[in-house]
């Protein structure tokens, strides 16, 4: 008892979706950014918990670091004049930095207006000296077996550093807690998390991501078929 | 004279369904632990949850394939046609006008047809994110975007479809058609009016 006649909507309502989705492969991003600030007031109204916050969290052991202020303790060693190892209270006291910058992730995401604070790192290497050969800082996660590296040229670019706070708060568990590796012009995976060693060496040894085929120098929009 | 129920879904209609519901669920569960920060704190253990996702994802798959290599083909290509077709009357109830409906009413064929164009996008977008993870030229900078927007859309469709299924006096009748295969008749003949009568 169909009355008038019947139109194949359907199928063409599936195949428009499918073709829109599937273009957006190429405009999504853009659209995602214009979006992203028209929904800020949304976003701010809802508990963090139940909205994303921009940031996701990459994590590649089965156990998340935690940070006890009284034991923690970050080593500077390899080739170094003297080799340190630093109380969170001791690295607190070294000259210390602010910058607010973009975080990118290789995987398509990023996060703007980041308000970090830290220690750069020639103040902090300082404290144990860097010798003749010192060419590559190698950073050792508390997360095993992450670990990535940064040449000192990298390492001493204006807004790279080993930061501590972040949007105003010690660094939180899920960031990297006590301290993390920032690097802007660099994607995510070489800013390494829950810091505990810096080695200082002459040569790069691949970190985690680069043993996957990731690139070593993961400079934004210019590295990893970006 | 007629018996007061009548079949609603097949067998194998009920299978898709619940495949798809198990699937979208255990997905959604996992995939939020991966995308949300509070949650991954939570969690914590991304390895095990990123292992469940792709493996959850695999199984949905392969269960819808096998439903439709082992179930009741004929019945299932009659279920798409009728998903396909709207009427002078699916296009009035679009409108929020009363008009009798079929055994789909509108919206449930809307809601059917966004949920196919869904699955298949997470499966691309899904599947463009493992690969990319292994291979650059698979890499592209808004895959993430789609499969996060198709995850909002779709949390608002599944809210929707569940205050229907569950909640809502008038039409949660539809959940035992969808576990049983059979619904009361006289229920139909309001609800699914025009299906129904054919049916008497």
């Amino acid at each position: 008892m169909e009355r008038g006649e019947t139109r194949t909507y359907g199928r063409r309502a599936f195949l428009g979706v499918t073709a829109v989705g599937l273009s957006s492969l190429l405009w999504g991003r853009a659209a995602w950014r214009d979006l992203g600030g028209a929904a800020q007031p949304l976003e701010n109204a809802l508990p963090p918990a139940l909205f994303p916050t921009g940031w996701r969290i990459y994590t590649v052991a089965d156990h998340m670091p935690s940070f006890d202020r009284a034991t923690w303790r970050l080593r500077i060693d390899g080739l170094v004049g003297r080799p340190r190892t630093l109380s969170y209270d001791e690295l607190r006291a070294l000259p210390s930095a602010e910058q607010v910058s973009t975080f990118h992730c290789v995987t398509g995401w990023s996060v703007s207006n980041v308000h970090w604070r830290g220690v750069r790192f020639d103040d902090l290497l300082a404290t144990a000296g860097l010798r003749q050969d010192a060419n590559v800082l190698t950073f050792v996660s508390a997360e095993k077996p992450y670990v990535d590296t940064l040449t000192l040229a990298q390492a001493r670019l204006p807004d790279a550093m080993l930061a501590y706070e972040m949007d105003g708060r010690p660094l939180p568990r899920e960031h990297g807690a006590p301290v993390r590796v920032v690097i802007p012009d660099m994607y995510g995976y070489k800013g390494v998390k829950w810091v505990e060693r810096i080695s200082v060496d002459s040569v790069a040894e691949p970190g985690y991501w680069e043993q996957r085929g990731y690139d070593s120098d993961a400079w934004v929009g210019r590295s990893n078929g970006l | 004279m007629a018996s007061d129920r009548i079949e609603r879904f097949t067998r194998t209609e009920r299978a898709v369904h619940w495949v798809h519901a198990t699937a979208f669920m255990t997905l959604l569960a996992s995939g939020l632990t991966l995308w949300l920060p509070r949650l991954s704190e939570l969690v914590a253990r991304r390895p095990l949850v990123k292992a469940v996702h792709i493996d959850a994802a695999v199984a949905w798959l392969v269960a819808l394939a096998v439903v439709v290599a082992v179930g009741d083909r004929r019945r299932l290509r009659e279920t798409l046609r009728e998903l396909d077709l709207f009427d002078d009357d699916d296009l009035l109830w679009l409108r929020r006008h009363p008009a009798p409906q079929g055994r789909f009413n509108a919206g449930q064929k809307v809601n059917a047809i966004l949920t196919g164009a869904f699955a298949v996008l997470f499966a691309v977008s899904g599947t463009l994110l493992w690969l990319g993870e292994r291979d650059h030229a698979f890499r592209f900078a808004s895959t993430i975007v789609l499969h996060d927007g198709l995850t909002l859309v779709s949390l608002a469709l599944f809210a929707g479809h569940l205050y229907l299924a569950v909640l809502h006096p008038a039409t949660r009748h539809a959940l035992r058609g969808i576990t049983t295969g059979s619904v009361d008749r006289q229920w139909a003949l309001v609800h699914h009016r025009k299906w129904a009568r054919g049916r008497e």
